[in-house]
């Protein structure tokens, strides 16, 4: 099968430190990509360089086969990769449902409209339908600046996916999320996604999360991938154990 | 239908500020020609100033506006106020689409000081140039209005500006509750998400910058006809920075504002200059201090306060 998103040696230096060196790899459509490494191992460079907000300091960068390595954040959008953030990046003054206009509306066209209303009947009807498969319908007039930070993230990832992109990219969907909120919030993404039928990769750092959710895992260390298989193949490799999830692990198993 | 009380209150206003051409006294027609002709400036600031930008240099655009009617109609004998619209609105459109490819790149302190840095070049051109009057300017002559010719000049221009002034109120107030009007608060508040919903923030930001440019252009146009005289002063980093203080005094929640707060600030500073020859600017500063310690979000924010007790009001 086609990928369709491809990084050929890609790297990325930031002065003397490699943030990313080498990195080559092929996702094909419909995956579930977990990508896990401890902090500064390069999974946010990664997705960085992949959604254009950082250009890479060699390699490439393909979607189905097209090069886009210097596109702008704005251009990678439009072709069909969006993504989410770590930290909620939401416009805190608007309700939830006019940060979704504004969404559906921007997605409508790069271009936007001076004097035709936001407001427009079509427009809340696709916003309100994304709140429902969000599940926050609750929150529609509440203003973002006054929200949970669970709901923050629900909102940020649908309005990633309001112009319905091939690829979604999130950075660690639950950080900042209770523990007892993580998996009812993954689950609605991810049913949500599988509606979409986008290929996703999402960054975490909690390996129960990775290994519910994640049909195929690549992990990161110093920059590189360790490990790029299924998540039992890849949780249980020695590098990966060592380097990335073995305290987790035995975490886990102390527990059980 | 739902009835958009903004609109309505913008031609009602216009109704009864063009009966005032027959109704005011002299000196309060000029008044609201001012008021107007500068709350049409302080509104490109505003424009500005939600998505973030604040400029110490539209007035630049005010002495544009303001020059091209001075010289087309003393150098090159126009005496149809059409024409002087027209070239304007051209004229501030090429300056600002040029200026703005740069200007679109620099956010806070540093589009501010850039903006006043263009205003300032002007002002030191027009000041260094006998062929349009160094620092004394000169006269704009009288014009026809689309064909007609008032008895008294002021009357023509007071209609006009009314007019022109409730056209522009009108289209910006469409204008906000547009996707643009919209994104404007988006791109203040987070420029990497409207990135990412695929709008770019630079071409959006030179675009309010050329509509703001255009609209201060006007505003100079006007004030160049009611005075009958335009001086260099008007790109003065002064005068800028008077349209700034009014920006603050109104408020940017609503169209009116902007129009509400040059009212106000020509009423304090005629009075404080009659009553405090000496002092008025102290006053001027007194007044901002107090604006900004108890109204942080202008005059407006009053009548925004009373319109959410409402409701409460009626609860009881």
């Amino acid at each position: 099968m086609q990928p369709i998103v491809r990084t050929e040696q890609l790297c990325r230096n930031f002065g003397a430190v490699v943030a990313a060196d080498n990195i080559t790899v092929a996702i094909s459509p419909g995956e579930v990509v977990g990508v896990i490494g401890a902090n500064g191992a390069g999974k946010t460079t990664f997705v960085n360089m992949v959604t254009g907000y950082l250009k890479p300091s060699a390699g490439k960068i393909y979607f189905r086969d097209r090069d886009i390595t210097r596109l702008k954040p704005r251009q990678v959008m439009r072709i069909g990769i969006c993504r989410s953030f770590q930290i909620a990046q939401l416009f805190p003054e608007l309700s939830v449902l006019d940060n979704l206009l504004v969404a559906v509306s921007s997605s409508d066209s790069a271009w936007p409209h001076f004097l035709k209303p936001l407001k427009s009947p079509a427009r809340i009807a696709a916003a309100e339908q994304v709140l429902a498969d969000y599940r926050i319908e609750g929150f529609r007039d509440t203003v973002v600046a006054t929200l949970p930070q669970g709901v923050r993230k629900l909102v940020d990832i649908a309005m990633a996916m309001v112009s319905r992109p091939a690829v979604l990219l999130l950075d660690e969907p639950t950080s900042g999320v209770s523990v007892e909120e993580k998996f009812a919030m993954l689950d609605t993404i991810m049913a949500a996604l599988r509606g979409a039928g986008a290929t996703t990769l999402f960054v975490e750092h909690d390996i129960e999360i990775v290994e519910r959710y994640a049909t195929r895992v690549l992990a990161f260390y110093d920059g590189r991938i360790i490990a790029d298989a299924d998540p039992e193949t890849a949780l249980n490799d020695a590098d990966v154990r060592r380097y990335v999830v073995g305290s987790q692990i035995h975490r886990r198993q102390v527990r059980e | 239908m739902a009835t958009d009380r903004t609109l309505l209150g913008l031609t009602l206003a216009l109704a009864a500020l063009l009966l005032g051409v027959v109704v005011f006294p002299q000196w309060l027609t000029f008044l609201v020609m001012m008021s107007l002709a500068r709350g049409l400036v302080v509104l490109g600031i505003v424009l500005q100033m939600r998505a973030g930008l604040v400029s110490f240099g539209q007035g630049l655009y005010y002495c544009i506006g303001g020059y091209t009617a001075a010289m087309l109609g003393s150098l090159y004998g126009v005496r149809e106020v059409a024409v002087l619209i027209v070239a304007a609105i051209l004229v501030s459109t090429l300056v600002a689409l040029v200026l703005g490819t740069l200007l679109s790149r620099y956010r806070d302190i540093f589009f501010a000081m850039l903006s006043m840095a263009f205003s300032m070049i002007l002002y030191g051109l027009l000041v260094k140039s006998p062929a349009l009057g160094s620092t004394d300017g000169f006269n704009v002559p009288a014009m026809t209005f689309f064909g007609w010719k008032p008895e008294a000049q002021s009357t023509g221009v007071y209609i006009l500006t009314c007019v022109l002034a409730f056209l522009i109120a009108a289209a910006y107030h469409r204008y906000q509750k547009s996707p643009a009007g919209y994104l404007a608060g988006a791109i203040r508040e987070n420029e990497i998400r409207v990135e990412y919903l695929g709008s770019s923030a630079q071409s959006l930001l030179h675009c309010k910058y050329v509509i703001a440019s255009v609209i201060s252009a006007v505003g100079g146009l006007l004030s160049a006809l009611a005075t009958g005289h335009v001086d260099p002063e008007m790109a003065y980093w002064t005068t800028s920075g008077e349209f700034v203080f009014i920006a603050i005094l109104g408020g940017t929640g609503h169209v009116a504002a902007p129009f509400i707060g040059s009212t106000l600030f020509s009423l304090v500073r005629t009075y404080a200059y009659q009553f405090f020859p000496y002092t008025w600017q102290m006053i001027l500063g007194l007044v901002l201090l107090l604006i900004i310690v108890f109204l942080p979000r202008g005059l407006w924010s009053l009548v925004q306060r009373a319109n959410s007790e409402k409701p409460r009001a009626a609860d009881r």
